[in-house]
């Protein structure tokens, strides 16, 4: 059997993220091709909503990333993020999903080698959790 | 609904994409997706043929969605929706999915890149269904400035706009502008007289066309966004008719109450009625009403009967103006540090400890002293020694270095080696002597014999330990470069205290909706690249309301901002983006969330035909979309970030 590939969503802003995986490639930084990235204008613009949407469809990890504080086109977007992420962790572990799935980084335009390593290690880190339990269970289902 | 016809242009981009991901693969695939009616790949779809293909099929095929996979939309996308908007479609139909910097310049192995393309495909084809078209709209906008505050920094500002032939209303809260710089006897580092320069340019003010000067005046309340703001202003009762008066000073003469002036710093006394200074614009007499023997006991009146020119009005009241502008300018400067909450250093308890501001009165050709330094008790003093970083770069205080203490400390230093014999110490942390001609002027001075000793003061004291201290202030500090306790007698000392945020800058913040830093000063809209922008359109700030700084900053800062007002006014309309907050009203249970949690303010709970709802103001919204995200009910969103187009994008890359 193939070795557990796992899909990764991550949510990251125009301003800052998006742009370090832009300059990742342009400079030709790689780093593993199991993450699919959602544009969205700020972090404090993800919705609780995308995310379990994300668990719910099977994804094994979420990424939810953006700007440093000081950094932010929209002033204290990063902080509305943090503090919707802290009530999300709650959400996400009730549902049994392990601490591994749900990660939050702040990632600015010039950290194209973080945004990499990030990838790295959330990839490292879901092949040794396994599956989600909701595509297991899906699949089963099927 | 119409039939959604899209069209999907996989670009090769040479080989950028070509190398790595299979393009005409991703191309088939594509042509599968439900609603994709046309799928193409092409070498360069930035190119006027590539382009061309695009602008071809929406005429020909009728397509009224379009995706491009190339590049990132950070650099195309504007390219690709000017191609749609020549084609007639609406530019917001467009989508583009980034398979080059996200997929083939970072992945190797082609079958993984190109499954990867044709998952992000798939997610920008599933997006674009839920576009919608969106319009940018403009609308007028009002040519008139607000300029709050009459220091040299709201006076540089004012005349700045007004040149250019755009009204100024100049709104100052005390009898006459000029601000701190008024008050100043010499300016460092070329000594130039304050008032010499400052002026001739609040005449200028005073007898401009292009200004309005509402002095003695405070704002009340400000409605509105850029280009069209409400502003309602308080002209405080003066008691005297403002047409009438001359300025001639009579009444102040003749006025048999004295207290303490403010602009002298308390070493001088004014009249109840009186004109603060020489040079006070607009020259007219105010009654103090608090302190006026009419008021307070309803009899005198001295002033009216000496004024010629019937000027008294003691009927007058405070005048309520409405102002109509498109952008501010908040100018409103700094408090000094009550140097008297350092409690160790004396002031206010012994005599002859001053602060900077009292010095700078004392010093100057037309103040109290007549320019002359004097002790208490009339002395020319020995020694003085001068105390920098007075709640300044103090963590007990202010953290942060206010800047002008040092260059003005040097200044003192040579103005009492020049108008005395006295020996001055400089009691310093650092010296930062940065600006232009600065360090020159340092090395004069210490030239001049003044004595520089590095370390904070711990204590002014008047306990001497020995027969040289009798009758001394004694300042104790650490000599860090001697690395010993010093304790320096002198006959006076001079503290600089911090330049701090105004008392009211926490209110007056909240009455223009802009926000402050942790050190209490107005906060940029980006420290480094919009430093004179806020967090909303259409108010600016400068000066030391901003932080501390010195003239020659201040006037460029000021001169900044004018040139930022300008630049609003110029366009002649304000352009209003269309990706920011909606509010769908019949879900909106107008819980105010969305209000608190907004740094711009767009959002308002307001009253519709009887019903509380959300409503959001478009030239203040980001599109930031945290309103969006607090909502309970889903009633707002943001256009072009909508809960479809992120879920389906979602859905549409997990569904395989």
């Amino acid at each position: 059997m193939a070795e557990f590939e796992p899909k990764i969503i991550a949510f990251a802003c125009n301003w800052c993220t998006y742009a370090a995986a832009d300059i990742a490639g342009t400079s030709r930084i790689h780093y593993p091709a199991n993450v699919r990235i959602v544009r969205v204008m700020c972090s404090g613009m993800v919705d609780p909503i995308y995310v379990l949407k994300a668990f719910e469809m099977g994804a094994d990890g979420v990424l939810v990333a953006g700007c440093h504080g000081i950094d932010c086109h929209y002033l204290n977007g990063p902080v509305k993020c943090d503090a919707m992420f802290e009530k999300l962790k709650r959400v996400v572990n009730t549902l049994g999903l392990e601490d591994e799935r749900l990660r939050r980084e702040m990632i600015s335009t010039s950290e194209s080698p973080i945004f990499a390593q990030v990838i790295e290690e959330m990839v490292e880190q879901l092949k040794k959790v396994g599956p989600s339990p909701f595509k297991v269970k899906m699949e089963a289902l099927a | 609904m119409e039939e959604i016809k899209t069209g999907v242009y996989i670009c090769h981009c040479g080989l950028n994409i070509a190398g790595t991901v299979d393009v005409e693969e991703v191309a088939r695939y594509a042509g599968t997706l439900p609603n994709v009616v046309v799928a193409r790949d092409y070498r360069y779809m930035c190119s006027d043929p590539g382009q061309a293909l695009i602008k071809d099929d929406i005429k020909n095929l009728g397509l009224n969605r379009v995706v491009v996979a190339s590049c990132s939309p950070r650099m195309h996308e504007p390219t690709f929706r000017r191609a749609c908007q020549d084609a007639g479609l609406n530019p917001y139909l467009y989508e583009q999915a980034n398979i080059r910097e996200h997929c083939s310049w970072v992945h190797d192995d082609r079958q993984i890149a190109t499954e990867k393309a044709k998952d992000l495909v798939r997610a920008a084809v599933r997006r674009v269904f839920y576009n919608e078209p969106l319009e940018i709209k403009e609308r007028p906008l009002n040519p008139n400035v607000l300029v709050v505050g009459g220091g040299i920094a709201g006076i540089q500002a004012a005349l700045d706009i007004a040149n250019g032939e755009h009204r100024v209303y100049l709104v100052e809260k005390d009898p006459s502008i000029g601000g701190h710089m008024a008050q100043l006897d010499r300016t460092f580092p070329t000594l130039d007289c304050s008032e010499c320069i400052l002026t001739p340019k609040m005449t200028e003010v005073g007898q401009h066309p292009f200004i309005t000067l509402l002095a003695y005046s405070e704002i009340e309340e400000v409605l509105g966004s850029v280009g069209n703001f409400k502003v309602r202003v308080r002209k405080k009762a003066r008691y005297v008719d403002e047409e009438k008066c001359t300025g001639c000073g009579v009444c102040e003469e003749k006025c048999p109450w004295k207290v303490d002036s403010e602009f002298e710093m308390g070493l001088g006394k004014r009249g109840v009625i009186y004109i603060p200074f020489a040079q006070a614009i607009p020259n007219v007499a105010t009654i103090d009403k608090e302190r006026c023997a009419y008021f307070l006991k309803g009899k005198c009146r001295a002033c009216e009967k000496f004024c010629d020119a019937s000027a008294i009005d003691f009927e007058q009241e405070d005048e309520i103006v409405e102002l109509e502008v498109g952008s501010i300018i908040l100018t409103t400067g700094y408090d000094l540090f009550d140097a008297g909450r350092i409690t160790q250093y004396g002031y206010g308890r012994y005599d002859n400890v001053l602060t900077g501001l009292e010095f700078e009165r004392m010093t100057c050709a037309g103040g109290p002293t007549g320019g002359k330094i004097f002790l208490k008790d009339g002395r020319q003093p020995e020694s003085v020694a001068i105390i920098h970083c007075v709640g300044s770069r103090d963590e007990n205080y202010h953290e942060y270095c206010s800047r002008v203490c040092c260059m003005y400390a040097l200044k003192y230093a040579h103005l009492i080696k020049e108008l005395t014999k006295a020996e001055v110490y400089q009691m310093y942390i650092d010296m930062r002597c940065f600006g232009e001609g600065f360090e020159e002027f340092y090395r004069r001075v210490c030239d001049e014999g003044v004595n520089f000793i590095r370390g904070k003061v711990a204590k002014v004291t008047d306990v001497a330990l020995t027969e040289g201290e009798q009758g001394k202030l004694i300042a104790i500090a650490e000599d860090t470069l001697l690395g010993e306790i010093v304790r320096v007698p002198v006959d006076m000392v001079i503290l600089c205290p911090a330049l701090e945020a105004r008392s009211d800058a926490e209110n007056v913040a909240k009455l223009f909706t802009i926000n402050r830093r942790a050190d209490g000063f107005f906060m940029e809209k980006h420290v480094k690249l919009d430093p004179v922008a806020t967090a909303t359109d259409g108010v600016f700030i400068a000066g030391c309301c901003e932080g501390p700084k010195d003239i020659p900053d201040t006037v460029a800062q000021a001169s900044a901002a004018a040139a930022k007002a300008l630049s609003v006014i110029s366009r002649g309309r304000i352009v209003i983006e269309p990706t920011i907050a909606e509010v769908n009203e019949a879900l909106c249970q107008a819980c105010g969330r969305c209000e608190e949690i907004c740094d711009f303010h767009a959002p308002k709970v307001i009253s519709k035909d009887g019903v509380r709802v959300s409503s959001v103001d478009a030239a203040l919204c980001k599109g930031c979309g945290a309103c969006a995200v607090v909502c309970p009910t889903g009633a707002m969103s943001i256009r072009h970030s909508t809960r479809e187009q992120i879920n389906g994008m979602v859905e549409a890359l997990l569904e395989v």
